[in-house]
């Protein structure tokens, strides 16, 4: 990858953290430690990966994103407002009566938006549906799924990787952002989930594992789901829970944090002094 | 008209070969329906059939995935039909129809197989009496109780073009005939299977045709009782209720499901919005299911004829 993509694509989630926070602040608090640990990812999938037309959200044959640890909303809408698909100032009617950004994902709500989600472990079965349908129709597209590490310990999303694995949905991309925690506190130490490398080879996923804050490797591993084959594909995102921000990674419960005026400065000028540096 | 047949014999269909061949046919004329199942297909008569074509996919025994993807599929533009057993296909895969389905508006047909006490040699954990309950509370769901081989199909081509979550419960054997080979059943619209003045009977599925024992009965001692087919339990046909309940000023409900939640919850609804008039129910009384074979299950949790005698002698007297 040039340095200037590159550089491009960590001002795009520079940017995307920004906007998440923007909306979280605006109604005062949210799921900002799973906002941050993804932005890497969506920037690479909306800055690169993923054929997406913001005045044609609906067409059939885009690629699908179906975020199912769907508490990561802001974080999609952040990147979805960023692109063109609906008016930037509407980030700041998150969760607010009558809005179209509501704190997890709804498919009928929010322009761009591919499914609803939120109860955790469904969006893998959604996704898996849609990659079995796609195909089908013989569209020729792919479907993205973000899930939780945490969101793992739901038994649907193994029924579901089954499943995908048994239909050869090799249209299926399945990232898992491995943050290490969840709303309890370490995985390690609410339920442990040993290694999910092995585990996804195991149920018959063609597996690789990146670092998940890396935008030039999150490229590569998306590059090579590009081959079909006869195997879904996982992408394990070794991710810290907050990344970007320095006071979100060391707040040991950050699932979901008040984002009052004085940290919504701070944290605003840390990720403004990194866009500056790389945009020069 | 629709034109009703009931004479006290049975069709000689069994409803899961007419399952197995509406989904066959639909799937021909459609491109766009899709059947699931999990783990069931010799059981929805849809096994051979699965074989001839990519449009029946075999879940294998993981209910809840088998809702996510038809939820999916419904987004990729398909119509899904799912099928399990009543238990599963309700209580099982709740939340995933619920909010992969309802809330997200992809629409999904459910056909849970075995309802209530047709779930016989299976037992209590087989035995969905709570089905109906459950359906009726999800927002915009249709809730279907099949009456005959003839209305199953007939609901079944309706449910694949319809908007929202449809829930079809229906047995897999053989049901007593009630309407005309190809008859069609509205959606919504109940069915006067029989008219009458004292009383009426608002039953659905294997009901209606002690229902209409009953009435036969009641009619020799002098009791004239209207019987009226509510396959569909939501939407309740409000209109059809409030006008027989006023016509003949005492109702009973017959149902093969919890009295909570079900059939006699939405009449009694209607009724006391309506037309408050004494009412009674033969229907399940908030029990759990056991083994056994169909009669000794009618009989052991009061759904039979009989049951249903003496529940309209009681409602008139409190007329």
């Amino acid at each position: 990858m040039e340095l200037k993509e590159k550089q491009a694509l960590e001002a795009f989630a520079l940017k995307i953290r920004m906007a998440a926070l923007e909306a979280i602040h605006s109604i005062g608090s949210g799921h900002v430690g799973g906002v941050m640990s993804i932005s890497d990812t969506l920037a690479v999938l909306y800055g690169r990966e993923m054929r997406v037309d913001p005045e044609n959200p609906k067409c059939p044959d885009r690629d699908y994103l179906v975020m199912s640890k769907g508490h990561a909303g802001p974080a999609v809408y952040a990147t979805l407002a960023l692109k063109g698909f609906f008016p930037y100032e509407e980030l700041k009617t998150l969760n607010r009566g009558g809005t179209r950004l509501p704190s997890h994902c709804d498919r009928n709500k929010t322009p761009g938006v591919d499914m609803t989600t939120g109860s955790l472990g469904q969006g893998t079965s959604q996704a898996a549906g849609l990659a079995l349908g796609n195909r089908l129709k013989g569209r020729n597209n792919r479907v993205f799924l973000i899930v939780g590490d945490g969101e793992i310990q739901e038994g649907q999303c193994w029924e579901s990787f089954m499943f995908a694995s048994a239909k050869k949905l090799s249209n299926l991309v399945v990232l898992i952002d491995w943050n290490k925690r969840q709303l309890d506190g370490y995985l390690d130490e609410v339920l442990p989930m040993g290694d999910f490398v092995a585990k996804m080879e195991a149920f018959g996923f063609d597996t690789v594992k990146v670092d998940g804050g890396d935008v030039e490797a999150i490229a590569a591993a998306l590059e090579r789901t590009r081959n079909g084959g006869d195997k879904p594909y996982a992408i394990v995102l070794d991710t810290v829970k907050g990344h970007g921000v320095d006071e979100v990674e060391n707040t040991a419960m950050n699932h979901s944090m008040p984002v009052t005026d004085e940290r919504f400065a701070n944290w605003t000028k840390e990720l403004q002094t990194k866009l500056d540096a790389l945009e020069g | 008209m629709t034109k009703v047949v009931y004479n006290g014999e049975m069709d000689p269909r069994l409803c899961k070969d007419v399952i197995g061949a509406t989904v066959a046919s639909l799937s021909e004329s459609d491109p766009d329906v899709i059947f699931l199942d999990a783990d069931l297909m010799s059981c929805s008569g849809t096994l051979k059939w699965s074989k001839t074509t990519d449009r029946a996919v075999d879940c294998g025994i993981a209910e809840a995935n088998m809702a996510g993807v038809a939820a999916g599929l419904a987004a990729a533009g398909f119509k899904p039909i799912i099928h399990s057993f009543g238990t599963f296909a309700s209580r099982r895969i709740y939340d995933q129809i619920f909010l992969s389905g309802g809330y997200a508006k992809n629409d999904v047909t459910v056909i849970g197989t075995d309802p209530g006490v047709t779930a016989t040699m299976n037992g209590g954990t087989h035995m969905p009496f709570e089905d109906v309950a459950l359906y009726n509370a999800l927002p915009g769901a249709t809730v279907i109780d099949a009456s005959d081989p003839t209305c199953l199909q007939s609901v079944l081509r309706q449910c694949v073009n319809r908007p929202g979550v449809k829930y079809i419960r229906v047995g897999r054997k053989q049901y007593a005939r009630i309407y005309e080979d190809g008859a069609e059943l509205p959606i919504g619209k109940a069915v006067t299977l029989r008219e009458g003045t004292d009383v009426v009977i608002f039953a659905a599925g294997i009901m209606l045709h002690e229902a209409m024992k009953a009435a036969a009965s009641l009619e020799a001692q002098g009791v004239s009782a209207a019987v009226v087919d509510c396959f569909t339990i939501k939407p309740i046909d409000a209109d059809a209720i409030a006008a027989w309940a006023k016509k003949c000023g005492a109702v009973v409900v017959a149902e093969n499901a919890n009295r909570h939640g079900g059939l006699y919850s939405m009449i009694l609804e209607v009724l006391a919005e309506r037309c408050p008039v004494p009412a009674a129910c033969v229907a399940v009384e908030d029990e759990f299911g056991e083994v056994g074979t169909q009669e000794y299950l009618q009989e052991r949790f009061g759904l039979t004829a009989a049951h249903i005698e003496e529940q309209v002698k009681a409602v008139l007297l409190r007329k």
